[in-house]
């Protein structure tokens, strides 16, 4: 039997939440007082756990690196969050929510943890409302609602191109209204640099003050891990520049399982590269597929000629333009989701019918859409019977400001170039992981008492995650699933406490005082003391750039198994000159922004390995793990159900070995098939 | 398209920590691509410094996409520098010229202290807001969201006002280094919704007592953070403010120091 235990209740599937919730055990108020939880990272699902958490009466501690809980990455998301209210009443349910989602994930999510998420969408969005969140409303005063890809129904709520700022301020105006009533601690610019465990069990973690280099020591009965993602591995992505994988990392070299690190997102529409100088990539919301085509020229002197800058779009006939997933998936077009999307406009780049200077861009154009969708609309309402194409745009142009506005002066901003105008030119950037730590039903690691949230562990989204679904499960995990199963945990907590009451050296009684946070502080402080005494010739950014490009290269959009065996080797011999060649300015007592890049690189340079070892165990392809050896005739990934239908759980056994525990996935609900948006 | 062909002189505040004098120091920065953004601007500059083996430049940034609010350059003279409507991380190097040169601060208010360089300590905002900047609802008690209809101009509203990043620029704008207008743009938010009305006497309360304890200055109505604002929160969220503030003054019964209705 495998070592992993996914403690999904029993029953019938759409029962097992509302059993469970009413029968897991409770924490009594008294004993919730002296039970303390920390939590580190302050986004969707860090900020609704602790705010969440902290009303019950646990005592909480918050951690973000950031200067303020505000800041966290959650808050750049900008489409908007899922949920089966099915307020549009175009056919939408709980059912057909969990079913999408275990579809879009290529079926490699587990069923019971994907139709909880299904079941606790529509709390979400009561909850938000209720806090004061301005979402997206029509004109009768109810809430509107927008489609996103991989799904035919419009179960969207956002707030323009801002739905993860307006979520994420309302969580942490809940959280700063428990820091008010003192029932949380905040701890702004200190970042997590390792978990301790006592007898293999979490009890707390060493973080760095980053204004005074201050290693500090804090205990909890629990500890919940609400990190995000780790895409920047790739260096370039769409994450903020300090989103990074340590805290997760430091937890799996304690024990917990890391799980389908090869699964990651990369979203199809984002700016493309400009230059070397590049240090992130801007995203340009999945919502923009609503109203934008996607399409190259079906010429490929048409396409040098672009490239060359000798035509312009508008100097492409209609018919020598390929409208590549309309073609591809006339059910879907331009809505199909994310991998495939991406996927496609890498096959037409590769084959030469790329846009740009580099060759590495489409067009996603919204003329078409602002004069005949929109612009025809308004003129029928406005009465104007012959509108000229002037006219037309001139109307369409209003609605689309109205819905993208913010997006079209963002893209231009970075660009210089006008979309109302030109179309946008867009390519796939590394954007969301869909793997994470490996966490059973009760969202718990396979460390008891650490558990993980969000992004940061690996349980509804399979292979690939549809849009607008991350916001979704951050705030499930927060606010409504975690409140329930921390209290099956510590229940057994109250219970050996007052067992160790009389104990002298019980940990209640230590807590920060067991030798285990010394030895913990001192494995902190020597690595710290190592990136500082090579004192090498080459940034920090040097390395974390070449990387980015191995994985980007090797395992990034599609992957094969002689390059991956040779992105290892590569990524050992930067992992080794790392080591020896590094160059971190400054000291350890004050605030330094190299050496926190420093541990952030050192800690990518171990999961890339790895990432690149689970990518190549799954001889398979689904969802955004592609494998150009498997792969149908049209060139569509093909899943290996009998041999591969598994999460991949690494348990680190140091000094880089690992070792692979299977959890087997059954699908009782939904049939498997292979995935069709045809 | 890498390397451009601008070259900069930079003048950089810069300070070791918040109780050393600080100073500004002179750089040099060549091949500077238009294509860049300011802060891959000062990343050159760092590399530069760190292959000679000196510190780099502390600068407070994250997302680099206009909405974290962390990114806090006084350029020129101006926080977020020459461009209207948009924050440091989005100005790119097109609004410079060759030869130019660029004095670069951080956001200087009595309630930011410089923490160290260009960095900031913005925590006084935080305290405001956990004076009552919320609705105080637990989880799990909301109703169907439907349940409460919203004339779709007050969310509109609100909304503009919600989009406040909280990023300080207003403070730095201003003469008097006041921050009622971040203060204005969360209580308007929360007045113009039906949700907030319960809270709304003691919240603006509790927010404009927060917000003069830390120390920021009285608003003298110039105008001057509404333009620097790159959110474009407008100053009628002051007014506002002002109306609700009075109101509750004269209404209010007894004084109340609780962070805000515990339920
Ligand atoms: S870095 Fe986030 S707003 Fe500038």
């Amino acid at each position: 039997m495998s070592v992993l235990d996914s403690k999904i209740p029993e029953g019938p599937l759409d029962q097992k939440w509302t059993t469970y919730r009413s029968t897991v055990p409770l924490v009594n108020p008294a004993n919730k007082r002296n039970l303390e939880i920390v939590v580190v990272g302050s986004g969707l699902a860090g900020s609704s756990a602790a705010a969440t958490l902290a009303e019950m009466g646990y005592k909480v501690k918050v951690f973000c690196f950031q200067d303020s809980p505000r800041r966290a990455h959650s808050i750049a998301a900008q489409g908007g969050v899922n949920a089966a209210k099915n307020y549009q009443n175009d056919g939408d349910s709980i059912f057909r929510l969990f079913y999408d989602t275990i579809k879009g994930g290529d079926y490699r999510a587990r069923e019971a943890n994907v139709h909880r998420l299904s079941e606790v969408s529509g709390n979400i969005i009561d909850q938000c409302v209720a806090q004061g969140v301005p979402l997206a409303r029509e004109y009768g005063g109810l809430l509107s609602n927008r489609s996103f890809g991989g799904t035919q129904v419009q179960r969207t709520f956002y707030a323009a191109g801002q739905t993860g700022q307006q979520l994420l301020l309302g969580a942490y105006s809940a959280l700063q209204r428990q820091i008010g009533l003192g029932n949380v601690q905040m701890f702004a610019r200190h970042e997590m640099l390792e978990l301790v465990t006592i007898d293999g069990v979490a009890r707390g973690i060493i973080a760095r003050n980053l204004i005074t280099g201050e290693l500090e020591k804090h205990f909890g009965h629990a500890v919940l891990l609400c990190t995000g993602g780790y895409g920047n591995v790739f260096f370039l992505s769409t994450n903020a520049m300090g989103s990074n994988v340590t805290a997760a990392w430091k937890a799996n070299k304690k024990g917990a399982f890391f799980a389908n690190p090869c699964y990651t997102q990369i979203h199809p529409t984002c700016i493309p590269v400009s230059g070397d100088h590049q240090s992130k990539l801007t995203l340009m919301s999945e919502s923009l597929r609503n109203d934008g085509r996607i399409w190259v020229p079906k010429k490929k002197e048409d396409a040098e000629e672009l490239r060359s800058g000798k035509k312009k779009p508008s100097d492409i006939a209609e018919d020598d333009r390929d409208y590549y997933l309309e073609r591809r998936y006339p059910a879907f077009g331009n809505l199909v989701p994310r991998d495939v999307a991406s996927r496609a406009a890498k096959e037409r780049c590769d084959a030469g019918f790329g846009v740009n200077a580099t060759g590495q861009a489409v067009f996603l154009d919204f003329q078409f859409n602002m004069k005949e969708k929109y612009g025809r609309a308004e003129a029928t309402k406005k009465g104007i019977s012959n509108p000229t194409d002037a006219q037309l745009k001139a109307l369409g142009k209003d609605v689309v400001k109205e819905k993208y506005g913010n997006l079209f002066d963002m893209y231009k901003q970075i660009t210089g170039v006008d979309p109302y105008e030109e179309p946008m030119q867009i390519y796939p950037a590394v954007h969301y992981t869909m793997g994470g730590l490996w966490v059973d039903y009760n969202l718990m690691t396979t460390i008891p008492g650490l558990y993980a949230l969000g992004e940061a562990n690996f349980s509804d989204h399979g292979a690939n995650r549809l849009g607008a679904s991350a916001l979704m499960q951050g705030l499930a995990d927060g606010y409504f699933v975690i409140p329930y199963t921390i209290g099956a945990y510590l229940s057994t907590e109250v219970s050996r406490m007052s067992a160790e009451k009389g104990k002298s050296d019980s940990i209640d009684k230590l807590k920060t005082q067991h030798p285990a946070f010394d030895a913990a502080l001192q494995n902190t402080q020597a690595q710290i003391h190592k990136l500082l005494s090579i004192k090498g010739t080459k940034s920090v950014d040097y390395f974390h750039k070449k990387l980015g490009k191995v994985m980007w290269d090797k395992c990034g959009m599609a992957r094969n198994a002689e390059g991956l065996k040779v992105a290892i080797k590569e990524i050992q011999a930067i992992r080794d000159e790392f080591w020896k060649e590094v160059r971190v300015t400054g000291e350890a007592n004050e605030l330094n922004l190299e050496l926190e890049k420093a541990g952030r690189v050192a800690d990518f340079l171990e999961l890339g390995e790895l990432m690149c070892m689970d990518a190549l165990q799954r001889n398979e392809s689904c969802g955004g793990h592609f494998r150009e050896e498997y792969q149908t005739e049209e060139g569509e990934a093909q899943r290996d159900d009998a041999h591969f239908s598994f999460v991949a759980a690494w348990e680190n056994k140091g000094n880089g070995q690992f070792e692979l525990h299977k959890e087997n996935l059954e699908f009782k609900a939904i049939k498997v098939a292979q995935r069709s948006y045809k | 398209m890498s390397s451009g062909n601008m070259n900069l002189t930079l003048k950089i505040w810069r300070q070791k920590n918040a109780s050393t004098a600080g100073k500004l120091i002179t750089y040099q920065v060549a091949d500077i691509s238009p294509d860049m953004s300011f802060l891959e601007m000062i990343d050159v500059l760092n590399e530069q410094l760190i292959q000679k083996g000196e510190e780099p430049v502390a600068f407070d940034h994250d997302c680099r996409e206009g909405i974290c609010g962390m990114c806090s350059l006084y350029i020129n003279g101006r926080p977020h520098g020459p461009k209207y409507g948009i924050t440091t991380c989005q100005l790119h190097m097109r609004s410079f010229n060759h030869g130019d040169t660029i004095i670069i601060e951080p956001w200087r208010a009595k309630a930011f202290p410089v923490v160290k360089d260009l960095v900031v300590d913005r925590s006084a905002f935080d305290r405001i807001i956990a004076k009552g900047g919320f609705i105080s609802v637990n989880t799990g008690s909301a109703k169907d969201a439907n349940n409460i209809p919203i004339p779709k101009q007050n969310a509109d509203e609100a909304f503009e006002a919600a989009a406040c990043i909280g990023c300080g620029a207003c403070v730095a704008a201003c003469a008097n280094g006041s921050a009622m207008l971040f203060v204005s743009a969360k209580v308007s938010q929360l007045t113009l919704l039906p949700q907030g009305k319960p809270e709304r006497k003691e919240r603006v309360l509790n927010m404009v007592g927060q917000m003069d304890a830390e120390g920021f200055g009285n608003c003298s109505n110039t105008g001057a953070c509404e333009a620097e604002c790159p959110k474009g929160i407008s100053i009628e969220n002051i007014a506002r403010m002002n109306r609700e503030f009075l109101v509750a003054s004269l209404t209010k019964k007894e004084p109340k120091n609780s962070g805000g209705g515990a339920m």
